[in-house]
């Protein structure tokens, strides 16, 4: 533990920027969406029709949770940001644990500081000390800000516990996907993984019956939803987390002690004398196939579990008044369709997300050093960036259209039309590509123009994100809304097919590439 | 420095006046370089004096600033790919993908720069005593630079651009290194090795071109290089001398009792020897001048 103090100021110097800026804008966010929900619901009756819709719609549940009291602004404000925003909080820390124990050994930087009075868990505890800290920070700015713009301060307390421990639990689970693979990226991914299981399992949990059903209390993230904030505080909640974390932080440290700097859990195993990579392309697939096996996987069991719900949609929906919701709505099939919609949109954000890591690795191939010794060949520049460029483009249309094919597999199965849903939300899957490709050519801009921002395309992709959820709420102009890729993208099935705004997102998609493309090949070699 | 100016066609690298700044640093000031068809040149300099910068330049890897560069005839900037076909290049710091093996990046960069050939891939692996087989991440510093040395050398192409390529190498593999650039220079190759390293160049390089603070200082062979410099002397007579104090060329002496120190101008050699031959010389050591001694002129200011 020698040296852990050290290393926590070292961290901290390093994140200075970064980590105050996510911690405001996440408690901002919370602020602005609570003053902006206030005002929309002036009696108690909208208040209480509002959260009854949401509760009654299993698309808006499986995606944010239940308004657990119908009668509490708090609950109703916040419902967009208990299960949702804990996933924000919970990538946050994800990233924080990783960058500063395995990226670190990675880069050999940790050879060089182990080498002092630093003892061998040091980077260890002080990133867990880092991620835990600032998690604690957020909750206590997330409760003042609850409470300063007027809600119960129980309430805000209990809210900003749920953020707080959301983010230790997933530091404590970076510090572990730390020590089990041997590349940061890999240990980013596998904790990211953890994320968006932990958030399919209380999606699912919380339509079940049970109030929650059994996989809610198995995620990380439904722990910060049955806290329940502003409606009802269950406090003894809180020890889900705090066992969770007591169990997954001595399982890091032993992890740590049982396996030597530098290597991950499994052993290196010798590889081929003789290479059968024949050119660059066959190099990005071989540096990238790991990744792009590993969602392809994920989408398919995220789309079997999403399409298997979907039918139940309609069940949710006993009293009168809310079958002739259901009418307004076009009917079963139509909110069905809303809510197959809403998953596909979903995915489309994920697999934005890989857009962005299979994009951004031309970078990491360049500060590296790997790309210096392949452009002294007789490869061109354009060349090289094409071979990931295509990769990632190729990437995302393959894990969409197999995570369209599963939903539509699965939820065909449940009403007995397996081929016609399949052929649709095959469809509907397509529909998305071409705003993830808007984020590999923003990737791509950042990589030829600023080199060293490319990392910023998360940032973007988070703010695009957001605006989708967040921009109605805020009530933000149009245009500004219009900026990110997802609000282009047509609402499928059921929806109509915008071939204009598709058109836009392809053109947008090229001109970025384009932009980014020209710039590279006239720009210095950077490490 | 260059008292024949070779022709045109017969400088592989012919680099005039380059300017390369890198945000608020000065990285080449200036420098020229020239190279010759078939030579081993030997590019001297500290760490930070532009080294790897004008490698790196030289391979279109960074744009020049302002002035001329031909590599084998070419624009580096604008026929990289082209130009890339016939050299290879192995970089100062060797960085390998992590879960690739050693004789698969060998056999990539071969394919990459255009075939390498396998029976001279086999013979170097042996030489160099590298295990193909083994983890990018799990090679030490010497052997990733073997890596690169291997890929490099079994490659069939007409120059090969070296920046400190034994820096992580222990002697022996030091030794079969120098063996394989001998031979390249036998077979009519042109190499250009930069180096720290002095022992490195004075044992294999035709030329030397020494660098600081980006620009080339001297060039030239290493008898050319010599003459600007001093021998040293060291030796034991019968009875203490006299005079040699005023023996103009002599810098430097110290006579302590019998014994005789002194740093020589070349041309002075010849009165100084005299004059200890009169002495009664018991013993006599002299060394020629090594590249320490020119880099300390070169590098330490305020020196003659």
């Amino acid at each position: 533990m020698n040296g852990t103090g050290a290393l926590v100021r070292l961290a901290l110097r390093r994140d200075r920027v970064l980590l105050p800026a996510w911690v405001l804008g996440l408690s901002l966010m919370v602020v602005f969406s609570v003053s902006a929900t206030k005002d929309l619901y002036p009696t108690k009756q909208s208040l209480v029709s509002a959260a009854e819709t949401i509760n009654a719609t299993a698309a808006l549940v499986a995606m944010y949770g239940k308004v657990y009291d119908p009668t509490s602004v708090g609950a109703l404000s916040l419902i967009k940001l208990t299960a949702f925003g804990a996933a924000l909080v919970a990538i946050l820390f994800v990233f924080v644990a990783v960058r500063h124990t395995r990226s670190e050994e990675e880069a050999g930087r940790l050879e060089l500081v182990s080498a002092g009075v630093v003892g061998r868990a040091a980077p260890l505890s002080a990133a867990l000390v880092v991620g835990m800290g600032a998690s604690l920070v957020l909750g206590a700015l997330t409760t003042i800000g609850l409470g300063l713009v007027g809600l119960p301060w129980v309430g805000a307390v209990s809210f900003g516990l749920g953020w707080a421990l959301s983010g230790v639990v997933f530091t404590a689970i970076g510090g572990v996907t730390a020590q089990i693979t041997t590349s940061g990226r890999a240990a980013i991914g596998l904790g990211m993984a953890a994320v968006g299981v932990s958030y399919a399992m209380r999606a699912v949990g919380d339509l079940a019956s049970g109030d929650p059903g059994w996989l809610s209390w198995l995620s990380p993230i439904g722990w910060s939803q049955q806290i329940r904030p502003f409606a009802g505080d269950r406090w003894w909640v809180v020890a889900l987390p705090v066992v969770a974390t007591a169990a997954l932080v001595p399982l890091a440290f032993t992890l740590r002690s049982h396996r030597d700097l530098g290597s991950g859990l499994l052993p290196d195993r010798p590889g081929p004398a003789r290479g059968g990579i024949t050119g660059v392309s066959g190099l990005a697939w071989r540096l990238q196939r790991g990744m792009f096996f590993a969602w392809v996987v994920g989408a398919v069991l995220m789309g079997l579990v999403l399409g298997s719900i979907a039918h139940n949609v309609t069940g949710l929906l006993t009293s009168p008044g809310m079958r002739k919701y259901i009418v307004l709505l076009g009917g079963e099939q139509g909110l069905t369709d809303a809510f197959l919609a809403a998953e596909v949109g979903i995915l489309g954000a994920l697999v934005a997300a890989y857009a962005v890591t299979a994009t951004a690795r031309l970078r990491f191939e360049e500060s590296e050093g790997h790309a210096e010794l392949l452009l002294a060949t007789a490869t061109t520049r354009t060349r090289w960036a094409a071979s990931h460029f295509v990769l990632a483009l190729f990437g995302v249309a393959v894990i969409m259209l197999v995570a369209g094919a599963a939903i539509g597999f699965s939820h065909g199965l449940a009403v007995h039309d397996v081929g016609r849903q399949t052929y649709r939300l095959v469809g509907a899957a397509a529909a998305q590509v071409p705003a993830a490709w808007v984020m590999a050519g923003i990737v791509m801009v950042l990589f030829g123009w600023v080199p060293r921002w490319v990392a910023g395309a998360w940032g973007v992709l988070v703010a695009f994100i957001v605006l989708g959820e967040f921009g109605p709420l805020w009530q933000l102009p149009q245009w500004v809304l219009d900026l990110s890729p997802f609000e282009h993208s047509p609402t499928l099935p059921g929806g109509a097919v915008g071939a204009s705004q598709l058109g836009l997102l392809l053109t947008a998609a090229a001109l970025l590439a384009v932009a980014g493309f020209a710039r590279w090949s006239t720009r210095d070699l950077e490490a | 420095m260059d008292s024949v100016s070779p022709a045109d066609e017969d400088l592989v690298v012919d680099v005039e006046q380059l300017v390369k700044n890198f945000d608020h640093t000065n990285a080449l000031d200036g420098l020229d370089l020239r190279v010759r068809r078939g030579e081993v040149h030997a590019f001297l300099g500290p760490n930070g004096s532009g080294k790897t910068t004008t490698l790196r330049l030289l391979l279109g890897l960074l744009r020049a600033d302002s002035g001329s560069m031909r590599v084998l005839g070419m624009d580096p900037w604008h026929d990289a790919a082209t130009l890339h076909r016939r050299l290879a290049y192995v970089p100062g710091d060797v960085s390998l993908w992590p879960n690739l093996s050693g004789g698969e990046v060998i056999d990539l960069l071969g394919r990459l720069r255009g075939g390498l050939d396998p029976t001279r891939r086999d013979a170097l692996i042996d030489r160099f005593d590298l295990d193909p087989t083994k983890k990018g991440r799990t090679y030490s510093k010497g052997n990733r630079q073997k890596v690169a040395l291997i890929a490099a050398l079994a490659s069939d192409v007409d120059l090969y651009l070296l920046d400190e390529p034994t820096a992580g190498l222990d002697p022996l593999m030091e030794a079969a290194f120098q063996d394989c650039v001998r031979e390249l220079g036998r077979a009519g190759k042109t190499v250009l090795l930069s180096s720290h390293m002095l022992s490195e160049a004075e044992a294999l390089s035709d030329r030397v071109s020494i660098i600081r603070r980006g620009v080339v200082v001297e060039t030239g062979t290493l008898t050319q290089l010599r003459h600007l410099t001093r021998t040293a002397v060291r030796a034991e007579v019968r009875v203490a001398p006299r005079g040699l104090d005023r023996i103009p060329g002599v810098h430097d002496l110290g006579v302590d009792g019998n014994l005789v120190t002194a740093q020589v101008d070349p041309v002075a050699m010849d009165q100084l020897v005299s004059a200890l031959a009169v002495a009664g010389i018991v013993s006599l050591v002299s060394h020629p001048p090594t590249l320490e001694e020119l880099f300390l002129r070169h590098y330490t200011d305020g020196t003659s």
